[in-house]
């Protein structure tokens, strides 16, 4: 309801936070502190996540199905909500990286011969 | 997702808190390992974050279907609104629930009777009532054309052609007396043919259905399928009932089934206890053995068509067959014809007498729920005054209009569910009121259940729905309409009468006035009908005449006991004291059964190409006519010296000497009638015969003393006496103990009451129903019109007290309240009385008895009711407004 009426250049960042969010819990589960820094880190600190945002996205990634969640006990001896990849996430994880290849190919292009 | 989500809301923002306040730890816990201070690191990692209540109101925002949000909060909001003002809620509902509920109620009737009247039986939308036509219009039927049974052999012939029926099957109603026990009574039972409960799809819970040799062999199969309800109460629910003998019009018959529970048969109006197949029918239905004769038209009967098979193709198709019929057998079938109709037209049993009650009655508690909503409309005008400020102060705040609207409009739908559930209720109540109206009720068990299956629900819920729109919305639209600039102000102070809003609720007033001044027009002319019914000159002399049967039959005797029986009796009530005369009858006039008819042949009348006629007669003993006080014109009527030796006799009525000796007077003529010839002795003055609201038929009558093997078992006296029937009942009690003590005796009753009882059934329940309505249209309409006054006078305290501060009289305060109520009462009912010219005349045709649809006293009746309605409504707020004080109105 009303979530899907974001303009489409939104949507687009908020659907790569999606992919960058899923593609970091490849290696196992994690919580949204760690999935936060690991982002950051990854993209050497280019991408800042606003992390505001972070919870939001993940609460919508739960909603779609694509992670599940549970309670556990953080590297820090802390509560804290740990986030799993399901099966369905990895399917869309797969899809959206090949789009995203795809669009990042063809700008490339763009780019390329406006060089020239 | 969504609504699981939506309900799970708080717990999940718990967690998400949870969730939060640990991000912050982990991150406080990085930055004190880069050597922060606690402090500076807790700022950091609040401002790395943003605020932690924005995050949980953007996610709670997500989890929002925000429609259903701002519903449950009108809804709540609404229940507290109607909980803090009973007086209103409860009056509200109140209106509500009689109209929304009288509306199911009808709805209920017309589904039960009507459209699915029959309990269990399965594709009831397919199934077609079916009869024959000759050409005619002066019996039951249309203009041209009267309707009549069906004979067997010509069943049997449909079954076989019509491709498009599923299947026919035969239902004639027919009545015994049955003792089972100690215990007798008159019950309905059927004659149906063999195929008739696998057709239904209603499957005997114990023993079988008939097999279809029943069918056939001239009272060869004395077989009877019994009711749940007789097997339960009659037979206690024996398991071992089947093969126990019952006597059954005398004929012990093996019960062979017992039917399932909440199966009555298929006749609208009584419950059927037992079934018998048709090769019985000599035993129950009067008039000798029909089924290998053509010519004898008995039965009545259903068909099914098959699926997509319209009404028009099913009568195309079976009006083909009777027309080859018509050819093949132009003896007994030339003109006869064939019609389906559908259940709810039904014309042969209770159907066709609810059928136009109902349509009546739909239109009558349309219009009460019109005058409930514009009650309630009413109401909530002045609540909304009221409540002026509040919806002030939410616009100026910023609520918008529409929201405002949808809160209003929630509030009057939490009135109407609140009102649909207590008309429900109502409805379940009154669903098998209809019988109460059902004079007949008395004599024999009645059955007219409503029934509230899920299309009444649905129908009810659209009638809800729609109700809440008519009485809410106006109020809504005009409280959202708020000047909040002019409002907040203060209210400026108009003259008494003079308001935007009142001449709103004047309206309403005026339309209550006018709807519930056509119902009671409409009564009062249904009232008026009803008196010319029971005072309506049948042809013959109702009163002082007694009528009462003794079910021979039932008892069984045979054609020679019967007579010496009836001979008997009727010397010994001759000269009982008191009695002027007595005679025999085979059917008293207005009796529910059919007269019985034979094709005839007159001496120099050459009947039309196409036509066979055939007319309708009746069996009557000597005496008949002087005890019916029946006129002859011409010749005699039948005496004791009118004896099978004697050459037969007939008495025919004026219509048939117009139509078949042209009014020349044929005493001493011959007619021959079925295949004996008989002689003209005398010729009677037309009475009526069914109804009163028949015209003029021709009819004849036979000697009853003439028909020798023939003559009926089954047997009717008329007495005419000046006793009372009490009196007399106990006197016929005696003489009929002395000549048979165990014979079992019915009611005495005199001829008005008989015939009140047939031709007045459909016209009480009219009376009866609109009556009711009438009178709650009426109150409501009353306490509108309170309403609206004493609101008028309340908001007028200052000016009252003004007017009277500088000279005005209390008289003059009375007269100008008084005026400007009634001046409103005057114009609703003149708008009623334009609106009624035009409505009643869609009663005149089938509830109005010799009545004009426009008459001027009933109109004046109505007029006078309503004025006076009208002045008492207006009395009370008058009397109040000349009772305020001028010095305190002036100072408040």
């Amino acid at each position: 309801m009303g979530k899907r009426k974001s303009p489409a250049s939104q949507d687009m960042l908020q659907g790569t936070l999606d992919m960058l969010i899923l593609q970091t819990l490849i290696p196992g589960p994690a919580h949204g502190h760690t999935i936060a820094h690991v982002i950051e880190h990854a993209s050497e600190d280019v991408l800042q996540v606003e992390q505001g945002s972070l919870y939001p996205a993940l609460h919508r990634l739960a909603d779609r199905g694509w992670v599940s969640s549970y309670w556990g006990i953080s590297e820090n001896n802390r509560k804290a909500k740990y986030y799993k990849l399901t099966f369905k996430g990895r399917k869309q994880l797969h899809a959206e990286t090949s789009r995203w290849q795809q669009v990042v190919e063809a700008i490339g292009r763009v780019l390329a011969r406006a060089q020239q | 997702m969504g609504l699981r989500r939506f309900f799970s809301r708080r717990h999940e923002d718990a967690e998400l808190n949870q969730e939060l306040q640990g991000h912050i730890a982990h991150e406080m816990d990085d930055n004190i390992a880069r050597g922060m201070p606690e402090e500076e690191a807790r700022r950091q990692a609040y401002l790395k974050l943003g605020s932690p209540r924005r995050i949980r109101e953007r996610v709670w925002r997500a989890n929002t279907l925000s429609l259903l949000e701002s519903t449950l909060q009108d809804l709540r909001y609404a229940l507290r609104v109607l909980w803090r003002n009973p007086g209103f809620s409860i009056v509200s509902v109140l209106c509500l629930t009689v109209g929304i509920g009288a509306n199911a109620a009808v709805l209920s009737w017309i589904e039960g009777t009507l459209f699915r009247p029959f309990p269990l039986v399965q594709h009831q939308e397919r199934m077609v009532a079916m009869v024959g036509t000759k050409p005619g219009g002066s019996g039951k039927g249309e203009p041209g054309l009267d309707y009549t049974n069906v004979s067997w052999p010509d069943l049997q012939d449909f079954q076989k052609s019509c491709t498009l029926m599923d299947w026919f099957i035969v239902d004639r109603l027919t009545g015994t007396t049955l003792s089972i026990g100690d215990r007798a009574e008159r019950v309905a039972a059927s004659v149906v043919s063999s195929n008739y409960f696998d057709a239904l799809g209603v499957h005997p819970i114990l023993g079988r259905a008939f097999e279809p040799g029943e069918d056939w062999g001239r009272n060869g199969h004395p077989v009877t399928v019994i009711s749940y309800w007789l097997w339960k109460e009659r037979f206690q629910g024996d398991p071992q009932i089947l093969g126990r003998k019952q006597l059954l019009n005398g004929v012990p018959h093996t019960i062979v089934g017992v039917a399932p529970e909440g199966f009555y048969g298929t006749f609208v109006g009584y419950p059927i206890q037992f079934w018998v197949p048709v090769s019985m029918q000599e035993l129950f239905n009067p008039g000798g053995y029909k089924l290998e004769d053509r010519g004898e038209q008995w039965i009545e009967g259903f068909a099914r068509v098959k699926p997509g098979v319209t009404m028009e193709r099913a009568q195309a198709e079976m009006s083909a067959v009777a027309k080859r019929l018509e050819e093949e057998y132009p003896a007994t079938n030339r003109g006869r014809g064939v019609k389906i109709f559908p259940l709810w037209k039904t014309p042969f049993n209770g159907a066709s007498r609810m059928g136009p009650t109902l349509e009546v009655a739909l239109a009558v508690v349309f219009l009460v729920l019109l005058i409930a909503c514009a009650n309630v409309s009413g109401l909530l005008l002045v609540r909304s005054l009221v409540r002026r400020h509040e919806i002030t102060v939410r616009l100026a705040i910023g609520s918008r209009r529409g929201r405002l609207l949808r809160q209003l409009l929630t509030e009057g739908l939490v009135l109407s569910v609140l009102a649909a559930a207590g008309g429900l209720a109502l409805a379940y109540m009154c669903r098998n009121l209809l019988v109460v109206f059902f004079p007949l009720s008395k004599v024999v068990p009645t059955m007219l259940p409503g029934t509230l299956d899920w299309r009444v629900l649905v129908l009810s819920l659209a009638i809800c729905l729609i109700s809440t729109v008519m009485f809410a919305l106006v109020p809504a639209l005009q409280t959202s309409k708020v000047d909040i600039a002019g409002a907040l102000k203060s209210d400026s102070r108009t003259s008494f009468g003079a308001r935007g809003k009142s001449r709103l609720r004047s309206a309403l007033v005026l339309l209550q006035v006018a709807l519930s001044f056509i119902l009671v027009a409409g009564g009062s002319l249904l009232i008026k009908s009803l008196q010319q019914i029971r005072t309506a000159d049948p042809g013959f002399s109702a009163d002082n005449v007694l009528v009462t049967s003794f079910d021979l039959k039932s008892a069984g005797y045979d054609v020679p006991r019967a007579r010496s029986f009836q001979d008997a009796l009727v010397d010994r009530v001759q000269s009982l004291p008191g009695v002027a005369s007595v005679a025999l009858v085979r059917l008293p006039p207005f009796s529910f059964a059919s007269y019985f008819s034979a094709p005839i042949t007159v001496d120099g009348y050459t009947p039309p190409p196409n036509e066979q006629p055939t007319e309708e007669y009746n069996q009557v003993g000597p005496g008949y006519f002087s005890t019916m006080e029946i006129p002859i014109v011409s010749g005699r009527e039948f005496t004791t010296s009118d004896t099978e030796l004697t050459y037969p006799a007939v008495v025919v009525n004026e219509q048939m000497v117009a139509k078949y000796w042209h009014g020349q007077d044929p005493v001493g003529k011959r007619i021959q009638v079925k295949d004996k010839w008989m002689q003209v002795i005398g010729v009677a003055r037309n009475a009526k015969y069914e109804t009163l609201a028949e015209g003029p038929k021709p009819f004849f009558y036979v000697g009853w003393r003439q028909l020798g093997a023939n003559s009926p078992i089954g047997t009717t006296l008329v007495i005419r006496t000046v006793q009372p029937p009490g009196t007399m009942a106990s006197a016929l009690a005696h003489e009929v103990r002395a000549l048979d003590a165990a014979l079992g005796l019915s009611e005495v009753i005199t001829m008005r009451e008989y015939m009140n009882r047939s031709a007045l059934a459909a016209q009480e329940i009219a009376v009866g129903l609109l009556s009711i309505f009438a009178g709650i249209a009426l109150l409501l309409a009353t306490i509108g019109l309170y309403a609206v006054m004493s609101h008028a006078v309340s908001q007028s305290t200052h000016e009252f007290g003004l007017r009277m501060a500088l000279g005005a009289s209390p008289l003059d305060v009375l007269r100008l309240v008084m005026s400007h109520g009634l001046v409103l009462a005057t114009g609703g009912v003149i708008l009623g009385v334009i609106a009624a010219l035009a409505l009643t005349r869609l009663i005149a045709g089938n509830l109005l008895y010799k009545v004009n649809p426009h008459d001027p006293l009933a109109f004046a009746l109505a007029f006078l009711v309503m004025m006076a309605a009208s002045s008492a409504a207006c009395c009370v707020p008058a009397w109040r407004a000349t009772r305020i004080d001028p010095v305190r109105a002036l100072r408040d």
